[in-house]
């Protein structure tokens, strides 16, 4: 049994060298992996906020993923066909300036966050699933029949967008870029769980009525984490399409949503590295047992199913101690 | 010494046929302790339910300091001076003791909107949550996690939780459920000291403690108040003998 302090290290350790490794041997293709993984372990690090924490199980969360994509595809798209967003009433052009396309994805994921949020979360279990799930199919649906930006089929962005300094159509360059970010959401998060907002979203979830009685806000309190959640996969959404160079209805599907939730599962619910855990194990599967059969999600599912028969809390809980976080 | 704080004016609670609360009004005066009495299923809890705001009466009204508080929510409730404990523990059972009582310190506050500064670096709440740690005696299990306290400790937490909202009320709901003997003593001390910060309306079966305590006793039965008066009076109400007391008939 190690300490999950440790455990956060050696997944860390693995997340610097692993594509440094691969950058020594000049194979390119391991590290677009591990950006992939990188990717899908932000778009989880900003679910577990709400599932972890929150105690809400979001089904819908690849809305937020697939907004950031179409964010980042539409803008991209508008850029490289020199033909402005609108020109009426006021001129929007396109950009390929990655900071601008990740700040509006940011921006517009917790917009749409806070409008599901105000109608799910004044519900709760099963009912909160499903409205979480009924909006992101709404989502998918709208992005099959939007035919002006690819509709089923999608829409490729031809070049990487840019950031200031970098050349993003350098692999490990862009995987440096997507690592840092989700340094930062894992920073966030490790602040916010600490703070006074993350103490009291704990305790919501464990005990309502006590929150209620001590006089705080139970549905602000939620709603805001579901906000910051939703910006946090938008975000990721954003990075994806930019590594695809690709966005598609696909990134609304419910099949992600669930993966989002499975990654949380195998890392451990509501521990900070939780998602980085299980997006790593996801995406090592995938490509590993995906090479032998096609049929691995069955071993996925077996894998899924021995972690929480013998794991409440993923990995996590079955290699580390358990620890009572005071300070 | 005859101010009303808290005041139940012919509350009145039904669950189909059932009445738990048949025009009940009871009053709290500060200073005092008013404790309520009765057997299993007279209407204790859907009273407090009541008066905390997790229930709203069929008809009748709440009044804390002369402001009908009978249409708020339990948040407001708890913000305009209602500091509760409840029968069934409610805690943040994998926090530890500390983390509990300083979300009652951060409830006072009103301003959980903090997003990166650690709460227990916050040297104020965290000095008050640990003075009302001290003061019902879980000083030493501050960093202990709280689904591993016995139940008798999470009574005195949940007291020490309603301390630090420094309320205009003390509703206890049996918070000596559970204490044994030795801490059932330290707890009535504790609460004979709380009466000069707030009045307490004081729901309880451990009669020793109530009769030590209680200013005025009103007890219940299916749903009514049968009596109200002082504890030389209760005990010598021979319908509450026989209603509760279970004394010779």
């Amino acid at each position: 049994m190690i300490s999950e302090r440790h455990i956060n290290f050696l997944t860390l350790g693995l997340l610097v060298l692993i594509p440094l490794w691969a950058y020594g041997v000049d194979e390119p293709f391991t590290i677009t992996l591990m950006t992939r993984a990188v990717i899908f372990a932000l778009a989880a690090v900003g679910l577990n906020l709400i599932l972890g924490i929150g105690g809400f199980v979001s089904f819908g969360h690849a809305a937020f993923f697939g907004l950031g994509g179409y964010v980042m595809g539409i803008l991209a798209w508008h850029a490289q066909n020199y033909s402005p967003l609108m020109e009426w009433p006021l001129l929007i052009e396109g950009t390929k300036s990655m900071p601008v396309i990740w700040v509006l994805s940011i921006l517009l994921s917790a917009f749409l966050a806070f409008l599901i949020g105000m109608v799910s979360l004044k519900t709760s279990g099963v009912y909160f699933i499903m409205i979480t799930l009924a909006f992101a199919q709404m989502m998918y649906y709208f992005s099959i029949s939007w035919s002006a930006y690819g509709g089923e089929d999608g829409m490729s962005i031809y070049v990487r967008n840019d950031f200031p300094g970098l050349n993003t159509l350098d692999p490990i360059q862009f995987y440096l870029l997507c690592f840092v970010i989700l340094m930062a959401a894992l920073w966030l998060m490790s602040r916010l769980v600490k703070s006074p907002f993350g103490l009291a979203l704990n305790a919501a979830r464990q005990s309502p009525q006590r929150v209620q009685a001590v006089g705080l806000d139970l549905h602000k309190l939620q709603l805001l984490a579901f906000v910051i959640s939703g910006a946090i996969t938008g975000l990721a959404g954003a990075l994806f399409a930019d590594l695809n160079r690709f966005v598609s209805p696909n990134m609304f599907s419910w099949q992600l949503s669930g993966e989002f939730i499975v990654f949380i599962i195998i890392g451990g619910v509501g521990r900070l590295f939780g998602p980085v855990i299980g997006a790593l194990v996801f995406v090592g599967l995938e490509h590993f047992l995906g090479g032998i059969s096609d049929y691995w999600h069955i071993y996925l599912g077996v894998i899924l199913l021995l972690i929480v028969l013998f794991s409440k809390t993923g990995v996590i809980g079955l290699i580390g101690k358990k620890e009572v976080h005071d300070d | 010494m005859t101010d009303v704080v808290l005041a139940t004016h012919n509350i009145t609670k039904s669950f189909g046929s059932l009445v738990a609360c048949d025009n009940v009004s009871i009053e709290l005066k500060s200073g005092e302790v008013h404790a309520i009495i009765g057997p299993n299923g007279a209407g204790k809890s859907t009273l407090i339910s009541q008066i905390c705001g997790s229930q709203t009466p069929d008809h009748g009204r709440v009044e804390l300091m002369g402001q009908d508080i009978t249409s708020k929510s339990a948040r407001e409730r708890a913000l305009a001076g209602l500091g509760r404990t409840f029968q069934i523990s409610q805690l943040a059972m994998e926090d530890t003791v500390l983390q509990n009582v300083m979300l009652g310190s951060l409830g006072r506050t009103g301003n959980p909107w903090h997003f990166v500064k650690p709460i227990l670096k916050n040297s104020a709440l965290r000095d008050e949550a640990e003075s009302a740690l001290e003061r019902v005696g879980l000083i030493d299990e501050m960093h202990t996690e709280t689904g591993t306290l016995s139940h008798g400790k999470k009574r005195q937490l949940e007291v020490a939780i309603a301390l630090t909202l420094k309320p205009k009320v003390f509703i206890m709901d049996e918070p000596m459920a559970g204490l044994g003997l030795e801490g059932s003593k330290d707890l009535t001390s504790l609460l004979d000291q709380l009466r000069h910060e707030a009045p307490i309306l004081l729901v309880e079966h451990d009669m020793d403690a109530v009769f030590a305590l209680a200013d005025k006793i009103s007890v219940l039965d299916y749903g009514k108040v049968i009596a109200s008066d002082n504890v030389e009076g209760i005990k010598k109400n021979t319908v509450v003998q026989q209603a509760y007391l279970g004394g010779d008939e």
